[in-house]
């Protein structure tokens, strides 16, 4: 029997993954986007885990909005991604300063 | 009666305002009529003012007409006080002030600043006005400032001349010390009474001489002998008392009709008019009296002196004025006040009048004043001559002229009183009629007679509008003192007004009639007196003309000290000037420059800046640093409401 802890485990997991990855990633500014997606997924899978063992399906009905609003921040962050190459021909997270000014 | 006081008032007020807005679009004409017009209704007002209180003395009127703020108990009001002192005063400074307005006429026709200068005589007569009619020290202490103010500004009218600047500015600083003390004095007696009203602190001012403040250590001193001492301090700058009298001389930079104006009848004898409109408060203390006597007498001798060396006509009258200044101060500090206001009448007179020749012989001579470029004038301005000749005459004290009574009355007065001082002043007072006479006559000599240096200039005089003037100057200069001196001095004119012992006990005999008087001041030494003077200057500036220059040179030591003025100037810019330059100089760089400019205005800047650029080290415009703080304090807050939760449970 799978018990609960183990999906919190492997939600923390996940949101431990994706917040290392967005932290120590140096170089591609997808990785980011890809990451913030995993934080997203491991709270996704908290919602399904509980809605799934308090037998209240509220949790999952919250995971499909999630998932269309993640969907169209992927989209909306990929074209914010493709504006931000043709400007500056790199996507490059240690060349993207521009805040400190 | 107080609507007429009103007008009076304000009647030059509004010419000086008409005059200032429209006399640039509607012409000199307009000008010169708007202002004569308000400060000849003043003068009728004041006439009649006058002839209602000679009527019936008990019709004084004390009003307050509007209360100007409130703050608890403490009334300022704006009212006025007239009695026949004021009224009498009113009418000498409304009349000169007319005579000076139909001068200015001529005197100025053709200077740029013609308008401006209209207005700012109407104001000064407004000013002084509202100083006279007073019935509290508010106002009086708005009257002495405004005078100031309105003086400054006439010192300076050619403000394009270094030298006026600089003169006015002086008058102003001196006033300024002298102001001070008045307010100190102002201030002192409203601590201890609460009120500002005469009338009232008149009623009570008997308490304060009980009372004692410590000045150092054991030495006390009563509150009335204080206060009267610092009032006294205003008058002092005011009616240019040593030492402050600097300013005064230097004051002639002005337009002449300024000269006559405020330099001789009015601003100046506003400290005598103060001390006369205080006799209540000094007829308490004998110190405060005593201070007056020395100080008057002190000044009526030196800056007599002084005017025997000047070169400039009018530092030579201005010399003299401050000297005449010192006479009326000397009749209030032996308590006769009224002969010290009978003097400042007749001096008004003669003054002005002194004042409007010198200015008449100036015009006439295309603006030079040099009297050592002047000679034999009498052949070309007859009339400016002859009321010159009445003018000196009358400030010599020749017998039967008005300045003869009124300085006779005060000599005799010092020569009776016996308080402290008063034969120092006694002696002071004489040898000052000498000098008076003689540095009068030099005057007189040496511009109207001896060498003919025009003979091939064409000098004639001035129009009409200055001529006039001098002849109804003249006119009271020779003889107002006949009707006036009985009851002004001598009897109870100012018996409502002022608190003099009687005129026996002053002057130490029984006064009937001029002539009377006349006759009786043929025993007293002050006529020989005069009359050598008058000797010694015809033999100097007549007879031998090459004789001054000798004794100049071979006086040369004390002939230098007269011609630095007694290094008065020389100690008050070079000594106190430089001192209060360099206690300046230290809270300018320390308080100013170091603490206020450094540490408050352009510390804070660049603290921010010092700070920030700390701080800003934090922006790396990493994205990843940005992420890293968010999550991290993220954590923390829910760590922390959490734990938080935690521990509540």
């Amino acid at each position: 029997m799978i018990t609960l802890q183990s999906y919190l485990t492997l939600s923390a997991i996940l949101f431990a993954i994706g917040i290392i990855g967005i932290i120590i990633n140096r170089k591609n500014i997808i990785i980011i986007l890809m990451c913030t997606e995993l934080i997203l997924l491991a709270v996704n899978f908290n919602f399904v885990a509980f809605s799934y063992f308090n037998q209240d399906y509220t949790g999952q009905i919250f995971v499909f909005f999630i998932l269309t609003v993640a969907a169209a921040e992927a989209a909306i962050g990929l074209a914010i991604l493709v504006a931000l190459y043709r400007n500056n021909e790199s996507i490059d997270v240690d060349k993207l300063t521009a805040l400190k000014e | 009666m107080y609507q007429l006081s009103l007008i009076a008032l304000l009647a030059p007020l509004c010419g000086a305002l008409l005059a200032a807005a429209f006399g640039k679009s509607l012409g000199k004409w307009f000008t010169n009529s708007v202002t004569i017009i308000g400060v000849l209704v003043s003068l009728i007002i004041s006439t009649l003012l006058l002839s209602i209180l000679i009527e019936d003395s008990s019709q004084v009127l004390n009003q307050s007409i509007y209360t100007w703020m409130k703050i608890g108990e403490l009334e300022f009001q704006l009212g006025f006080l007239i009695d026949n002192l004021t009224a009498s005063m009113m009418f000498v400074v409304s009349f000169v002030s007319l005579m000076v307005h139909i001068y200015t006429i001529g005197y100025m026709k053709d200077d740029p600043g013609y308008h401006r200068f209209f207005s700012y005589i109407s104001l000064f007569t407004f000013s002084m006005l509202s100083l006279l009619m007073a019935n509290n020290f508010l106002q009086l202490f708005f009257g002495w400032e405004a005078v100031g103010v309105m003086s400054y500004l006439l010192i300076g009218f050619w403000y394009t001349k270094a030298s006026a600047i600089k003169a006015n500015f002086k008058a102003f600083i001196i006033n300024r010390v002298g102001d001070f003390s008045l307010l100190l004095g102002i201030a002192l007696l409203f601590a201890n009474l609460g009120t500002l009203d005469y009338i009232s602190i008149f009623n009570s001012a008997e308490s304060l001489s009980n009372i004692s403040i410590p000045i150092s250590g054991s030495l006390n001193v009563s509150v009335i002998t204080l206060s009267c001492i610092l009032l006294f301090g205003g008058a002092m700058g005011k009616s240019a008392q040593m030492p402050l009298h600097v300013w005064l001389p230097d004051s002639m930079e002005g337009p002449t009709p300024i000269s006559a104006l405020i330099h001789a009848a009015t601003m100046v004898t506003a400290g005598v008019f103060m001390l006369a409109r205080m006799s209540p408060l000094y007829e308490l203390s004998a110190s405060a009296l005593s201070f007056v006597l020395i100080v008057g007498a002190t000044t009526a001798l030196f800056t007599g002196f002084l005017g025997l060396v000047q070169t400039d006509i009018k530092r030579v009258i201005a010399y003299s004025t401050l000297s005449q200044l010192g006479y009326m101060i000397v009749a209030a500090g032996v308590s006769a006040y009224s002969a010290s206001l009978f003097h400042l009448m007749t001096h008004a007179f003669f003054k002005a009048l002194l004042f409007l020749a010198a200015g008449s012989v100036i015009v006439a001579l295309h603006h030079q004043q040099d009297i050592r470029k002047m000679g034999g004038l009498y052949r070309y301005l007859p009339f400016t001559y002859v009321t010159s000749v009445i003018g000196t005459l009358a400030l010599i004290g020749f017998p039967g002229f008005s300045g003869f009574f009124s300085k006779d009355a005060i000599i005799e007065a010092v020569h009776h009183s016996n308080i402290f001082g008063s034969n120092y002043a006694y002696v002071a007072v004489l040898v000052g009629v000498f000098v008076t006479a003689l540095y009068s006559f030099r005057l007189l000599f040496i511009v109207f007679h001896g060498e003919d240096k025009f003979k091939n200039d064409d000098i004639k005089e001035p129009s009409l509008s200055i001529v006039i003037p001098l002849i109804l100057l003249a006119i009271p200069s020779a003889l107002i003192a006949w009707p006036t001196i009985g009851p002004m001095v001598f009897g109870e004119f100012f018996a409502n007004s002022i608190i003099q012992a009687s005129a026996y006990d002053l002057f130490g005999f029984q006064f009937t009639n001029p002539t009377d008087f006349l006759f009786h001041s043929l025993d007293s030494p002050v006529i020989y007196i005069a009359t050598l003077g008058f000797i010694t200057a015809f033999y100097l500036y007549i007879v031998k003309p090459d004789l001054p220059l000798k004794i100049s040179e071979y006086f040369r030591p004390i002939h230098n000290l007269l011609l630095e003025k007694y290094y008065f100037d020389y100690l008050i810019e070079k000594v106190i000037g430089q001192s209060f330059k360099k206690i300046g100089n230290v809270f300018w760089t320390i308080g100013d420059i170091r603490i206020i400019d450094d540490t408050l205005v352009n510390g804070i800047g660049r603290n921010i800046n010092k700070i920030s650029s700390k701080f800003k080290k934090v922006q790396t415009g990493y994205i990843y640093h940005y992420a890293f703080m968010m999550i991290l304090s993220l954590s923390l807050f829910l760590g922390w409401i959490i734990f938080t939760s935690i521990e509540k449970t």
